[in-house]
């Protein structure tokens, strides 16, 4: 096909392969294949989990570099990817907001730091517990920021989950029942993306007309033919989807589709059940059977309801001692973190009344570094290649 | 393979059936061509041959459609997925996962097939259609082409018998047309498909066809025949037909080699005779007539020049879009950027409105650097249609959009009106700008643009969708523009366009000017680019038929 390239292309001054392409005769290594996309969205959602345990910024600031670290070597050359950065934006946002509510609302916690004195505004009566404005304590301040960055890095590791492998793919590794249900949502998933495409070409367009291309009145203005335009897309992709085979069902038997139906709804019914067991003081001898039994009959009704899916699945990713790796490396950190908190509380909340500065735990510190395993056990991201983006169709 | 049995299909709504009287049968490993005007109901048949038509869309079928002896009645379009491969007009909105190799798989996958039959099939694909390179690569970061090929190659993995293509090539530079053309080809020939397909572009296709179906007007009962016999009578036809009807070559000769072995007696006529240059005289001879009116300062000697790019380079997402690109337009000229697709036109186009900074170099439009100018003042220097004019287009009604025109441009409400009136004498004032034909959609992007009377106009891939009637009408505006003093600048793939409006030529090859001169010289120098006339005639300089009938004429 290359030779018709060339030949097919006469006239321009050189001959071009094929973007990207290395010259001929190169053998193209072919990459081994990807991890799992699971083991990455366990591994940062292990990540996550630990941060949630402990409010020592130190801690909190070590697990950010460790996923950041993972992230900017194992993270792939997609645009989905580049969504790591909108993740690290949000964090930050959160923690500035948090901070300015703590400088303007005040703080429950007690201090006696007085950093600077606000003005503050009399409320009525009706507002009694709300106070703007007042005494702005150090302590309020750092209890705070410990908060914050908590909930800081809790999102910046989900945003490494969506940057080392797609959501999208992770849905591909639903069950066969669930597989309508994951398209949709990876359907979903790529509308943003070209929603936001499409304002950006029809705020340009604005320009043209002559009217400003900036500020919120374009915004609204270009809505509603955004909003049809991602309609006909959207129509025009399930009449594609529906031609190429989409939602084709296999016949199965009544009985089988009858017991399906009952091991489900009964499974979820045994799931609530146990659920409100757990949760109440009186039923924590029978809870956790019910519970267990539910969640197997409702796993029993979803394989079995698979059968229904004609589906085959082309090139799974495997979930091989790489994966494993990964994901132990993950539930190693949340587990060492869950144990240091219970052994050592103090560590791994540093007290801010009185105030004092934070210290490293010593062996916390050294379990969360255990994270760092994926960018060693697997593999490079292929060499990235021209991201060249045509402007024209 | 299939036959459509007195199919008549009514939309929900629609006054008149959208096609009647639908009787004909393609066979086995045919490739078929479906040809008519716009608005005829090509892509109906098309659609109802994957029974899109009327499962999706709605409306009445009546009569049979049957597809390798299913009905589409009482099958549903997912299960004449095995069968039939359909691929729409857009590439984009038919993609549902993000990687090609996925891409390719997904029918497949839908249809169950095993796991080792699936991965063979995609490895055959890749290498049929000269994918392998790109299989990791994300589709939103494929050329046209590229894409155009993914979208087939993803509905030919299941193997289906069936292959329906709505305009396959009509978004494509023409290199890259002829490489999906010949992977076509390819499937009828080796594999043994039956292709329907539909096209514009006839001088791209038509060659190719084993039968044409021609719909020769709206509810008009369309006709089969061989491409020849059709092509005598269609009211829509290249220019390597036209030019033979003129010559009176029977029977008609469909390919450019059959044409200059026939072309030899007119080729003597022709000898000696040069086209009258018409076009090109138009920028120096004085404005016969003033369409719009607009104040055309007279300079003495040489006119100030209405755009100027001085090494522009520009750079986007970490690619270079430009490189050193030098451009001087002066007015009344004609200029047609042309270039593969990914070469720079439209970024050379955005710079020169606006839209894009240039990252080094200069450019000036009317005098004024176009990004650092504020919209208002820039729509009188510098006018745009984009390649969707439906961008442009904001309210629900045609009257709206021209008295918003009038407003957004500070012009005499009614302006827009009256240009529009001339340009398109047709169209109602309370016609939604949606439910306008291509060719109409334009002609009021045109208008809206043209309302602040812009000397430089421009123009982005203006053909794409549009019939010859169509194309047509706007070459005869372009011409009346152009003739007025207005610059226009046009980026397409359109060589038949280029040849037939533009004075001068600049072609881009990865963001550089590769060529740029006379028309004439470019486009004949370049075999992919060279219109189908220039080709037949060659080496006389004849570019469009309408040279060569008022040659005869003389």
């Amino acid at each position: 096909m290359r030779e018709t390239d060339r030949s097919g292309r006469p006239g321009l001054a050189r001959p071009r392969p094929e973007r990207g392409t290395p010259p001929a005769g190169v053998p193209v290594p072919r990459p081994r294949r990807a991890l799992h996309p699971g083991a990455w969205w366990l591994w940062a959602l292990a990540l996550g989990t630990a941060a949630t345990r402990t409010t020592n910024p130190l801690l909190l600031a070590l697990l950010i570099t460790v996923s950041g670290y993972v992230v900017a070597v194992r993270r792939p050359h997609t645009p989905w990817a580049r969504s790591y950065g909108a993740f690290v934006k949000l964090a930050a946002a959160v923690l500035v907001l948090r901070l300015a509510f703590a400088i303007v609302l005040g703080s429950p916690i007690p201090g006696t730091h007085i950093l600077f004195t606000l003005p503050e505004v009399p409320l009525p009566d009706w507002a009694q517990g709300i106070r703007l404005g007042g005494r702005v304590t150090a302590e309020g301040l750092a209890f705070a920021l410990y908060d914050a960055l908590r909930l800081a890095a809790l999102l910046i590791c989900v945003g490494a989950a969506n940057a080392l492998a797609s959501p999208s793919r992770l849905l591909k590794s639903l069950p066969g029942a669930l597989y309508e249900l994951g398209v949709a949502v990876v359907v979903a998933l790529t509308f943003a993306p070209h929603l936001i495409a499409d304002v950006r070409r029809l705020r340009a367009a604005r320009r043209l007309r002559g009217r400003p291309d900036k500020g919120v009145r374009g915004l609204v203005q270009v809505g509603l033919p955004v909003l049809e335009g991602a309609l006909e897309r959207s129509v025009s992709l399930a009449a594609a989807m529906d031609a190429r085979g989409y939602g084709r069902t296999a016949e199965v038997p009544t009985a089988v589709r009858r017991t399906t139906a009952a091991l489900t709804l009964g499974g979820l019914l045994g799931v609530c059940a146990g659920t409100y067991g757990l949760l109440t003081a009186a039923g924590g001898s029978y809870g956790l059977p019910v519970l267990l039994a539910g969640l197997a009959s409702a796993l029993a009704g979803l394989w079995l309801g698979g059968r229904r899916s004609v589906r085959t699945r082309y090139r799974p990713d495997p979930w091989d001692a790489r994966a494993w790796l990964v994901s132990a490396s993950g539930a190693a950190v949340a587990a060492l973190l869950i144990l240091a908190g219970s052994l050592d509380p103090g560590s791994l909340d540093p007290g801010v009344v009185p105030l004092e500065p934070p210290t490293l735990p010593l062996w916390p510190a050294a379990a969360v570094l255990l994270g760092l395993l994926p960018a060693f056990v697997t593999p490079a991201p292929e060499a990235a290649r021209d991201p060249r983006k045509e402007p024209t169709t | 393979m299939i036959r459509f049995e007195n199919v008549s299909v009514t939309y929900d709504g629609a006054a008149r059936p959208a096609v009647r009287d639908v009787d004909l049968e393609v066979p086995e490993g045919e490739l078929v061509l479906v040809v008519g005007p716009s608005g005829v109901g090509k892509s109906t048949v098309l659609g109802a041959v994957g029974g899109l038509v009327p499962h999706f869309t709605g409306g009445t079928l009546r009569g049979r459609v049957t597809v390798a002896g299913r009905d589409t009645r009482t099958h549903k379009p997912r299960e004449l997925a095995d069968v039939v491969g359909t691929v729409g007009q857009d590439p984009l909105s038919h993609f549902v996962t993000d990687t090609v190799e996925d891409e390719l798989a997904y029918g497949m996958e839908s249809l169950g097939l095993a796991p080792d039959v699936m991965r063979r099939r995609v490895e055959e694909t890749l290498d049929l259609l000269g994918l392998a390179d790109l299989r990791d690569r994300h589709i939103s970061t494929l050329s046209g082409g590229q894409q155009q090929r993914v979208a087939i190659g993803s509905v030919l993995t299941p193997h289906p018998k069936v292959l329906v293509l709505d305009e396959p090539t009509s978004a494509l530079d023409p290199a890259a047309a002829e490489e999906v053309l010949a992977v076509l080809q390819r499937l009828v020939h080796d594999l043994g498909t039956t292709v329907l397909m539909a096209e514009h572009r006839l001088e791209r296709v038509v060659q190719y066809a084993d039968q044409v179906v021609l719909l020769p007007g709206p509810g008009e009962r369309p006709w089969m025949g061989a491409p020849a016999d059709v092509m005598a009578v269609s009211p829509v036809c290249p220019p390597v037909v036209e030019l033979g009807r003129l010559a009176g070559w029977s029977p008609l000769p469909l390919t450019v080699r059959d044409a200059r072995r026939r072309a030899a007696p007119l080729r003597e006529r022709l000898e000696g005779g040069r086209p009258e240059p018409d076009t090109a005289a138009a920028r120096t001879a004085a404005p016969a007539r003033r369409l719009f009116g607009r104040a055309k300062k007279e300079n003495a000697g040489v006119p100030e020049p209405v755009a100027q790019a001085r090494s522009l380079a520009v750079r986007r997402d970490r690619v270079q879009a430009l490189t050193r690109v030098d451009l001087t337009v002066s007015p009344g000229e004609t200029v047609a950027l042309m270039g593969r697709n990914g070469a720079g036109k439209s970024t050379l186009l955005g710079a020169l409105v606006g839209l894009v900074a240039p990252s080094s170099g200069s450019v000036r439009t009317g005098g004024a650097v176009p990004h650092r100018t504020r919209p208002r003042d820039l729509v009188r220097k510098v006018g745009l249609v984009p390649q969707e004019p439906r961008d442009l287009l904001y309210a629900d009604t045609v009257a709206a959009e021209c008295a918003a025109a009038d407003r957004d441009a500070e012009a005499e409400p009614g302006t827009c009106r009256a240009l529009l009136g001339e340009l398109l004498p047709s169209v109602a004032d309370d016609m939604h700008p949606r439910d306008l034909s291509e060719g109409q959609r334009l002609t009021l992007a045109l208008a809206v643009v043209l309302t602040a009377r812009p000397p430089l106009l421009l123009l982005d891939e203006p053909t794409r969708g549009l019939d010859y009637a169509a194309k047509a009408r706007l070459t005869a505006i372009l011409r009346r523009l152009a003739a007025e003093g207005h610059a226009i600048v046009m980026a397409t793939h359109d060589v038949e366009l280029a040849a037939e409006l533009a004075h001068r030529v600049v072609l881009l090859a990865e963001g550089e000017v590769i060529a740029d001169g006379p028309s004439a010289e470019v486009v004949v120098a370049s075999p992919a680019f060279a219109p189908q006339v220039a080709k037949i005639l060659a080496p006389q300089p004849w570019l469009t038929v309408a040279q060569v009938k008022e040659a005869l004429e003389r």
